[in-house]
């Protein structure tokens, strides 16, 4: 790793939901697990409620990552609320991809409440991959 | 093999001579056609209800100054139209007409649709000084041939949808070299067969000629793949990307004319949009510098997550760009890859469900981590 990479900390934008992704962090926390200070939460009732137009706000903002997170399949507290955005995720991955932008900054993860170590792994691991990758190049742009 | 219509004119006359056949036999109340408004080769789509309003009609002009399902939705939003309406339409526009449909914005309920193969439309540009006029021999000698007419629309040039998908009735246009001759129109539906019925003409069974137009739908795709790959090609990484899109003008232009972009209260025009003094302040400390009006390309990638799944390649967008971006070839070619996710084809089939409103339990693992 360079130093540049080194120092670099990341921002990441992480859109959770209320009944158990977010209350999966807050366990991680309780727990007194190691989470990144890199991390910006929001919580929002769904991960059904991200419309991609919110993400894309926060990657062309210069978020060096987003993470959408919710409920496993079959547990949304909405009951299908996750299958629909996992839809629009793939949709926003393709939309991404196909103009040649780093798609691989954008990840879906399911947590549930009681997953508070699986939160951290998830964050962790989702920093770390993006320390790798470097700054969100468009960050610096200023014809966006 | 399908019941087919051989009229004995001239393929434009005889859909004329169909059209008049319906109005005044009372089969329609209205037929929905291109009409000419001036010699330059100004058109626009009417409604007629009189068969002496037909004398301008140019039901297989090719132009689409406006996407007709866009038009059609306007004419059906408030409800469904009384009385039976033949619409003379390009396989796309039936196709966005559908979408539309599915996102209850008009009713397909007493229209009846009458389309061809098709070869393309010229730009809207080449409609104001005569360049479409004096093109029109040349253009039917190539659709004639089964090729592709040159100055056509890019994204018309890549289409491989050529073949309309759920019309009542398809002129058979494209590699068919005696059009000057006759007029051959298949009747793809029970109200096809209907409305045809009692037509002066021969009734005969038959099908497009698979073998030419594969040959067609060959040369359509190897024009696709260049438009594809060009593009691929410009738009490599974040500075390829701002190559193209930093140019935009933010006019949404290309969504007014977009028949998927129905909403009328566009969220990329909303005040919540526009950027307060401390977005200004915050983006300019990052950056040092940014353009004005802020949002363009957010507006873009914005509105291709919005509709890519439903695009279905018109090209109108691109038409009325006044910066000549490609955003026709761009949309059609991430829509094509997001709508293969899910195997859809925009306004193949009403029944079809939009993708995004729908779901499968077990799919799409590769997305989640
Ligand atoms: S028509 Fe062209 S300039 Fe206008 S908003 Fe669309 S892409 Fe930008
Ligand atoms: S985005 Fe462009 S090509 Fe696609 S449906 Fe809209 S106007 Fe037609
Ligand atoms: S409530 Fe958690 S994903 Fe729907």
């Amino acid at each position: 790793m360079t130093k540049e990479t080194e120092k670099f900390e990341p921002r990441i934008v992480g859109f959770l939901c209320n009944w158990c992704s977010y209350a999966g962090a807050d366990l991680a926390g309780t727990s007194k697990l190691k989470i990144p200070s890199s991390l910006t939460p929001i919580r929002v009732m769904c991960s059904s409620r991200i419309d991609p137009v919110l993400v894309t706000t926060a990657f062309l903002h210069g978020a060096d990552g987003v993470l959408i997170a919710g409920c496993h399949p079959g547990d949304c507290h909405y009951d299908k609320g996750n299958y629909y955005a996992r839809r629009r995720f793939a949709v926003l991955k393709k939309v991404i991809e196909g103009l040649g932008l780093e798609s691989d900054r954008l990840r879906l993860s399911w947590v549930s409440a009681s997953e508070g170590q699986r939160f951290a792994e998830v964050i962790n691991e989702f920093n770390e991959k993006i320390k790798k990758m470097g700054p969100n190049p468009i960050k610096v742009k200023t014809s966006l | 093999m399908t019941k087919t219509l051989k009229i004995n004119k001239n393929v434009e006359q005889g859909i004329l001579e169909l059209l008049r056949f319906l109005l005044d036999g009372g089969k329609v109340s209205g037929v929905f056609t291109l009409k000419r408004i001036n010699k330059e080769g100004s058109v626009a789509y009417s409604l007629v209800t009189r068969s002496d309003e037909l004398e301008d009609a140019v039901p297989l002009f090719p132009l689409m100054p406006v996407n007709a399902g866009k038009l059609l939705s306007r004419f059906s939003l408030r409800g469904k139209s009384n009385k039976p309406v033949a619409a003379v339409v390009k396989p796309c526009e039936l196709r966005a007409f559908i979408e539309l449909v599915k996102r209850e914005q008009g009713s397909l309920e007493n229209i009846f649709f009458i389309s061809s193969t098709c070869g393309g439309v010229y730009p809207i540009e080449m409609a104001v000084d005569g360049a479409v006029e004096n093109n029109l021999s040349k253009y039917w000698e190539a659709v004639k041939k089964g090729e592709i007419p040159a100055q056509i629309r890019p994204a018309c040039r890549g289409c491989v949808e050529f073949k309309p998908y759920t019309a009542d009735m398809t002129v058979d246009l494209v590699g068919s070299s005696d059009i000057d001759k006759r007029c051959m129109i298949l009747l793809n539906t029970k109200n096809g067969e209907e409305l045809a019925q009692d037509m002066k003409g021969d009734f005969l069974e038959k099908e497009l000629d698979k073998k030419i137009l594969d040959k067609f739908q060959n040369k359509r795709e190897a024009e696709r793949k260049k438009l594809f790959d060009e593009i691929e090609e410009k738009m490599k990484g974040l500075d390829g990307f701002i190559d193209i899109f930093g140019k935009c003008l933010g006019c949404h232009g290309c969504s007014k004319v977009c028949p998927i972009c129905y909403c009328k209260l566009c969220e990329f025009e909303s005040p919540d949009s526009e950027y307060k003094p401390s977005n200004y302040e915050s983006d300019l400390k990052k950056r040092g510098g940014l353009k004005v009006p802020p949002g363009t390309v957010y507006f873009q990638i914005g509105r291709l997550d919005h509709i890519a799944i439903s695009c279905v390649g018109c090209g109108a967008c691109e038409d009325v760009c006044p910066v000549d971006i490609p955003i026709s070839i761009i949309f059609k070619k991430v829509g094509e890859s997001v709508q293969k996710l899910f195997d859809y084809i925009p306004g193949r089939d009403v029944k079809e469900e939009i993708p995004l409103l729908t779901f499968e339990k077990d799919e799409l693992s590769e997305v989640e981590d």
